[in-house]
């Protein structure tokens, strides 16, 4: 059924009837084209462009748990073009623009919101950073304003500007920028998909690969072997363990990151705001909850949650910026695990293993990163040539040293 | 989470920061060559389960420590001083 104005009023005045189950629920066939491993947004997304961009349509989503229920349903929503690195830059500026047309795309509301994220600057140094970093975005085409303190304190007020540590001196803004309904984006991206003959199958683990002469030939799965030529990789924080099956050797740690949400409340927040100094950024979701985050636990994680010391830090970072928030209630924390890589940026590439393909290293940014890296890992498998959009997000940067350190902390993962 | 710095203590985690493997304790020879470098220097194995790592006691000692820990659970296995692990 193809979604419109019109099904909503019939269903209104039909019981609600008429709604269906948005995808199918297929058992695994022995074979297929194409087989992704990860069901999340980058999983999703790929199989959506490797039917609609390259007509390749018998593939396989297998996903260990339910769709969605990955990082792509725990992050805070955040889209934006605002890197400054180049190889980074044309890839997000791709994203940035398919955000814009996707939900006519696949026909489903993500309740894309280009509400402006703006970045906060506490000192001269920092605006001048923030200017260089400006023109580098506009460079690439995308869209960025350097603010100064009127303007920032006029479109949000309640801030503490005049904090003694750090006083508000301006902020960079993309105004293109926003949130998206996360689930509805991977939900999306399924449903797309599915129409297009894609199976999804859901509570399939890979548990192993099987490789000939160095070329992989299908993997093992919870539900049974399943046979393809062309296999690719999108699990997120998972990366280096499926990776271990096939003997990769990653640059990937994978590290916890939380989010917090309080109560709904009224609208205060216009936009989304970032307070770098503090590792603090906040944003309001459509239902009033202020959708807030930090920094990484620092160590590496796989426990789905964090642990308390971040979530006092992040409190304390918020009371700095906004103290009003102080007397909101917390409802909900939540940990996400983190695919963090040695220079912070993604990867999309080939693997040492013919025909198995690597999407990864997405770090706390891969959300807004969601419908280009589709896109780019689509185009790699069908093509076996990188995307235009992604040339330089290669695995061997490392060696070569072309790495992609838009923070320039260094191969050092909680640092990025 | 608490460690067992072999100088103060148990203490809180906070004391703490943390590195990353252990594995940066084996630094190749300078002239290895770039692979040995690359390999020390990026790739990891990155276990869901015991994983040696390197913290410092900074407000503390400030003692390195080695410490093993399970990255799935945070239960820690064994803490001791860096400079006596056997290289
Ligand atoms: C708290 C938090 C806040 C964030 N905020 C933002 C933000 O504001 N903006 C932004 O751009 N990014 C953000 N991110 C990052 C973003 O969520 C991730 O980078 C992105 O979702 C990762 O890609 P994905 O959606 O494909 O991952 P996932 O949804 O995690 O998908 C990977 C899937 O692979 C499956 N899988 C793993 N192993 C196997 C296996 N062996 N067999 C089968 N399936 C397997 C998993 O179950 C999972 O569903 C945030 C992340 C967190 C945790
Ligand atoms: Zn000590």
């Amino acid at each position: 059924m193809r979604y419109s104005a019109w099904q909503i009023l019939k269903n209104g005045l039909t019981g609600q009837k008429g709604w269906k189950p948005v995808w199918r629920s297929p058992a695994p066939r022995p074979e297929y084209d194409v087989i992704i491993i990860g069901g999340g947004g980058h999983g999703l997304a790929t199989a959506y462009y490797l039917a609609k961009n390259h007509g390749i349509t018998n593939v396989a989503v297998l996903e260990k748990g339910y769709l969605g229920g990955g990082n792509v349903g725990r992050n805070t929503t955040i889209v934006r073009a605002n890197y400054h690195i180049d190889g980074n830059t044309e890839f997000y500026s791709h994203a940035l623009k398919l955000w814009e047309g996707m939900e006519q795309d696949f026909n489903y509301n993500a309740m894309m919101s280009q509400r402006g994220v703006i970045n906060l600057a506490h000192s001269d140094g920092q605006m001048d950073f923030y200017a260089r970093r400006g023109n580098a975005i506009r460079m690439q085409g995308d869209d960025a304003e350097l603010l100064g303190r009127e303007e920032v304190r006029a479109a949000y007020p309640y801030l503490d500007h005049d904090n003694a540590r750090f006083p508000i001196y301006g902020g960079l803004l993309q105004r293109r920028g926003g949130t998206a309904r996360h689930d509805a984006v991977a939900w999306g991206y399924a449903r797309g998909a599915d129409l297009r003959g894609v199976d999804l199958i859901q509570n399939c683990e890979v548990t192993g690969f099987q490789i000939d002469n160095g070329r992989v030939k299908g993997v093992e799965t919870t539900r049974g072997t399943i046979r393809a030529g062309k296999i690719g990789m999108a699990v997120a924080g998972r990366s280096s363990q499926v990776g271990q099956m096939a003997g990769l050797r990653l640059p990937i740690e994978s590290h916890v990151l939380q989010a917090f949400v309080t109560e709904g409340l009224k609208p205060i927040l216009p936009g989304v705001v970032t307070f770098g100094m503090g590792h603090f950024y906040i944003s309001q979701s459509d239902k009033g909850g202020l959708v807030f985050g930090g920094d990484l636990d620092f160590y590496n994680s796989y426990a789905a949650r964090g642990n308390l010391p971040m979530l006092e830090h992040v409190c304390e970072a918020g009371m700095a910026l906004m103290p009003m928030i102080g007397k909101a209630r917390m409802l909900r924390s939540w940990g996400g695990i983190m695919d963090m890589s040695m220079d912070g940026s993604p990867i999309i590439d080939k693997t040492p293993v013919d025909g198995l393909f690597f999407n990864g290293g997405w770090c706390y940014g891969g959300f807004k990163a969601t419908p280009a890296s589709g896109w780019c890992f689509a185009h790699l498998i069908a093509t076996g040539t990188p995307s235009p959009h992604a040339t330089k997000l290669l695995m061997n940067r490392f060696e070569t040293g072309h790495v992609l350190d838009e923070e320039g902390t260094g191969a050092q993962p909680n640092r990025h | 989470m608490r460690l067992t710095c072999p100088h103060c203590g148990e203490r809180d985690a906070r004391e703490f920061t943390y590195l990353g493997s252990a594995k940066l304790l084996d630094r190749p020879a300078g002239d290895t060559g770039a692979e040995a470098f690359h390999e020390y220097l990026h790739i990891r194995e990155n276990p869901a389960g015991p994983n040696a790592e390197l913290w410092q006691h900074v407000m503390g000692c400030s003692a390195w420590l080695h410490v093993v820990r399970d990255t799935r659970t945070h239960v820690v296995e064994s803490v001791s001083l860096a400079s006596g692990v056997a290289r």
